[in-house]
């Protein structure tokens, strides 16, 4: 077997190597899910129901299959479950992303970022 | 100018976007925000845990149970029998883990963990999965074939081997004990640790060596 067809026949090794998360956010999502699942808001068979459909559906939309998307879904599973058991609705996560980058957009570069309260 | 003032605009515009986190961070940021203003999580908590599994928490603490349980056959047994009281032995037990299974590879069989739902980990002994687990590749295939999964990784079984596919639940994870590897009798456990490899302990490699 040449190696080329060695390379071929290995994709899941391709894509192993990496550091533990590409961005922050991807590990500030698992972080709060976590956290969350620990102090009870919803429960860890919740958390992978909700993630588990969020990657059907990707699937099934034909997503790319890599960590942005994993971490995507993981982002809305959290969303959703966030929505469902607790106060915070989605106006209100979308009024706090619209008021973010508001922030960043406001804010001269090199000066740390602050959210104006509310 | 119209145009100059459109091409001066565009490029302000560029300028402050650049500085502009992406959208799923802004996202993360605003429910972040938003929890912690409700005193649903504790910011400290947060960035600790992403400071933990970004540098420390790794397939190194899953190694020493390993290497351990080759050392110890009482508390390999321990570690058969009831995993998460054994593996608390070792001070690293997180709650993430608490129904864990040992699975032990032998000459006749060979181990390979999976979550076809989503992505259940035992990560507070493993770190944070491979992106590999994660794929919808190898989620979809594992259960489906995993001799063919296994090729992939070079990992060739032979035919008398009986391949046992385990699928992850958030109510119970697994890991994978390798065979030790011959010729290591003389070997400290801190020197065995250093053999072990993260996808031997969720399947995906199977015979180890001496370095």
């Amino acid at each position: 077997m040449s190696a080329t067809d060695d390379r071929a026949l290995k994709p899941l090794v391709a894509v192993d190597g990496q550091p533990a998360f590409d961005e922050a956010w991807q590990a500030q999502v698992l972080a709060l899910a976590d956290t969350l699942v620990q102090s009870g808001m919803f429960s860890a068979a919740a958390w992978s129901d909700a993630l588990g459909a969020a990657l059907k559906q990707a699937a099934d939309d034909a997503a790319d299959d890599n960590q942005e998307t994993y971490y995507r879904c993981a982002l809305s599973a959290l969303e959703s479950l966030v929505a469902q058991n607790s106060e915070i609705d989605r106006r209100a996560m979308t009024g706090k992303r619209e008021a973010w980058e508001q922030a960043y957009l406001s804010t001269p570069h090199g000066q740390p970022v602050e959210l104006a309260s509310d | 100018m119209p145009d100059f003032d459109a091409k001066k605009v565009a490029e302000i515009h560029q300028h402050l976007h650049s500085h502009l986190p992406s959208e799923s961070a802004l996202r993360v940021k605003a429910l972040e925000t938003l929890l912690v203003d409700k005193g649903l999580v504790n910011p400290q908590t947060i960035n600790a845990w992403v400071e933990a599994y970004s540098e420390e928490i790794g397939p190194k603490r899953g190694a020493r149970v390993v290497a351990k349980a080759w050392s110890d056959p009482a508390f390999r047994q321990r570690l058969l029998d009831d995993a998460p009281a054994a593996i608390d032995e070792l001070g690293y037990l997180g709650k993430a883990t608490a129904h864990l299974k040992v699975v032990e590879n032998t000459d006749a069989v060979h181990n390979l963990v999976v979550c076809t739902l989503c992505s259940c980990y035992p990560f507070s002994i493993l770190g944070i999965a491979p992106a590999w687990y994660k794929a919808a590749a190898y989620r979809a295939r594992a259960v489906r074939d995993p001799r063919g999964v296994l090729a992939e990784f070079g990992v060739d079984i032979a035919a008398d081997v009986e391949v046992r596919v385990w699928d992850s639940t958030a109510e119970l994870r697994y890991l994978v004990i390798p065979q030790r590897p011959a010729g290591t009798d003389d070997m400290s456990e801190a020197e065995l640790a250093g053999l072990v490899t993260r996808n031997s302990m969720i399947g995906t490699d199977r015979e180890l060596g001496r370095e």
